[in-house]
């Protein structure tokens, strides 16, 4: 039961075609994947693409139009804003990141384990859960920045925290149900190992369900990290981060010279609706989810 | 009728929630590597040790962290929050001159999610076709900016390319007022307007396909009375309780918007304050924060499970 190999896709009889909206949504899919896939490389490799130096003044040429040597123009300094952009990717996605790594990777261990165990155990990470639930991520975050000061750390380590009761409810209702099937009363019977059945059977399956949330999760959190930035308690300047460029934007849209903090604004609302596509899209795909 | 096991259960995770939240808001200050008291004198500083062993006696730092736990909340539960080193002021004043404020700001935004979600939710399920993609789009869209962005956005397009609306305070008198913390309540608002819209596009949708709809249009009910009576009726459920999710919402995240529009409430006090690291003023606004937070939710989850009992005996739900 463990090795049944179906075929993992039915090839398509030739001539027949898909579905329209089918094919539509295939094309958003990878469309979403593709936008995903260009920030990650900007932030992998942005100090390498970008045209200027980030941080590079310019007293005799700011908050200048676009033009042949700066794309989208430069900043109240003079700064390049499409080099602040591109690098700036690295800030905006890496505690994002952070934070969906920590937290689902917490928020499915300890679903498994409340979902295995069950009993006092899910009820005590169940409760656990729902007060961290009560405690709204900003100000925690603010509370931590106020501990520890203002930069990364207390966004990270704030919203890990905030984010687990989200992750953890849902992958924890879908172990629940995975639990009680068939298969898993079968394999334990057949004498299999707690440990086993977790690593080869439950985890693999959970697997998609994680994937999925962890994408759409990556949106809300570049959102919060970003505003964290913005009110001026996560990355500190000159750092080209997109929250941070939008807030030290802001002084010059009242005088005329709204580029800046639109073109950070617009970086942030491209990859959240790009991860929230995506994650979406994989959704459909992986889960069979059609709402 | 609602079970009073659920009831019970509610108010016994909200008052556990705010004691758990009330031991992190105070334990906090103890993760610093150094001194807490610096952190009651504004982190940034070096203070003169007189200073600091007057706040190690005037917060009991001394003691076992329990009884300064114990003295710290028996304090703030009779309204003294201490006082503030920085802003040289009690922290109960400070709050005073504030919530007012920020109150206003929420209530604006909260009257806008609740007329402007559920209009434009309900329209769209009702009318269909173009209107309804386009409403999709739109609160589509709403929603995946954020607050920030939506407010240097506003300020860019309604205070300086067209100058109808001031950018900074928050205004004198009910006119000023409104016309001061129009553009923070909707950017504040807009991201909730979106959420509230679709669960009400969705709400709708599902009653209009209900069996007991097409029962009554059957009996010959006039189509007015069906949407109102039975549609209408059976979808402000779930519309109540994102509604109320929503509210909740607009408190944690009200910060946000008065930073960036400086109208200047609790909000943009405790960002102030973090940056400044002044841990009385932080604990006791983001205290206050979290059980006005905690205590809609919970007010909500009553009401809806009230309105709907089936809520109180699925467990998980909403």
């Amino acid at each position: 039961m463990t090795t049944a190999s179906f075929p993992r896709t039915i090839r398509r009889l030739p001539g027949v075609k898909r579905p329209a909206g089918r094919r539509r949504r295939d094309g958003v899919l990878l469309g979403a994947g593709c936008v995903v896939g260009l920030f990650v490389l900007l932030a992998a490799l942005g100090p390498l693409l970008a045209p200027h130096d980030p941080n590079a003044v310019d007293p005799l040429n700011v908050n200048s139009a676009s033009s042949s040597a700066h794309l989208l123009g430069t900043d109240d300094t003079g700064r390049d804003i499409l080099s602040r952009v591109i690098v700036g990717a690295r800030a905006s996605l890496a505690a994002p990141a952070v934070i969906v790594a920590v937290s689902t990777t917490l928020g499915t261990l300890l679903a498994l384990a409340a979902a295995w165990f069950g009993g006092w155990l899910d009820r005590f990470v169940t409760g656990v859960l729902d007060v961290v639930f009560g405690f709204p991520g900003l100000i925690m975050a603010v509370l931590v920045a106020a501990v520890f000061g203002a930069g990364l750390v207390a966004p990270i380590v704030a919203l890990s925290i905030a984010y687990l009761p989200l992750f953890t409810r849902v992958v924890r209702a879908a172990a629940v149900k995975e639990r009680n099937l068939p298969y898993i009363s079968a394999l334990l019977l057949l004498g299999a190992s707690t440990s086993r059945i977790w690593l080869r059977h439950l985890l693999p399956n959970l697997l998609p369900l994680v994937l999925v949330q962890a994408t759409i999760g990556f949106g809300y959190a570049l959102i919060d990290v970003a505003a964290i930035s913005f009110l001026g308690l996560g990355s500190r300047p000159p750092d080209p981060e997109w929250g941070l460029m939008v807030a030290n934007g802001a002084p010059s849209i009242l005088a005329g010279h709204p580029q800046p903090a639109l073109f950070a604004g617009l970086a942030i609302l491209v990859v959240v609706v790009a991860f929230n596509l995506l994650g979406t899209g994989l959704s459909r795909r992986l889960l069979g989810d059609r709402t | 009728m609602m079970t009073l096991r659920f009831v019970a259960t509610r108010l016994a995770t909200l008052v556990i929630t705010v004691f758990v939240s009330s031991l992190a808001i105070y334990g906090a200050m103890f993760l610093t590597p150094g001194d807490p008291a610096t952190l009651l004198v504004g982190g940034s500083r070096s203070p003169d040790p007189e200073v600091l062993a007057r706040i190690h006696r005037e917060y009991h730092l001394d003691d076992p962290f329990i009884q300064g736990y114990w003295h710290w909340l028996s304090s703030c539960l009779q309204g003294d929050f201490g006082r503030s080193l920085v802003f040289r002021d009690s922290v109960a004043d400070l709050i005073g001159a504030r919530v007012g404020s920020t109150l206003a700001l929420v209530g604006y935004a909260a009257v806008l999610v609740l007329t402007a979600g559920t209009v434009i939710g309900t329209m769209a399920a009702l009318r269909g076709g173009r209107v309804e993609a386009f409403a999709t789009a739109l609160t589509a869209g709403a929603m995946a900016v954020p607050t920030f962005v939506m407010s240097v956005l506003l300020i860019w397009l309604f205070a300086v390319r067209l100058p109808w609306f001031p950018v900074y305070g928050s205004g004198e008198g009910f006119a000023g007022t409104i016309s001061h913390l129009t553009l923070p309540a909707v950017a504040l608002a807009l991201t909730w307007i979106g959420y509230v819209a679709q669960v009400t596009r969705t709400a709708v949708r599902a009653e209009l396909r209900a069996e007991h709809v097409e029962t009554a249009r059957g009996r010959g009910v006039p189509e007015r009375i069906v949407i109102r009576r039975h549609v209408l009726h059976n979808a402000s459920g779930p519309v109540f309780a994102v509604s109320g999710v929503g509210i909740a919402g607009l408190i944690a995240t009200a910060a946000i918007a008065e930073q960036a529009f400086g109208t200047g409430g609790l909000g943009a006090l405790m960002i102030d304050a973090a940056a400044k690291q002044d841990m009385a003023v932080v604990q006791a606004v983001s205290l206050l924060f979290v059980v006005v937070f905690v205590v809609i939710n919970t007010t909500v989850d009553l009401i809806s499970a009230a309105l709907d009992p089936r809520l109180a005996t699925r467990e998980g739900a909403v």
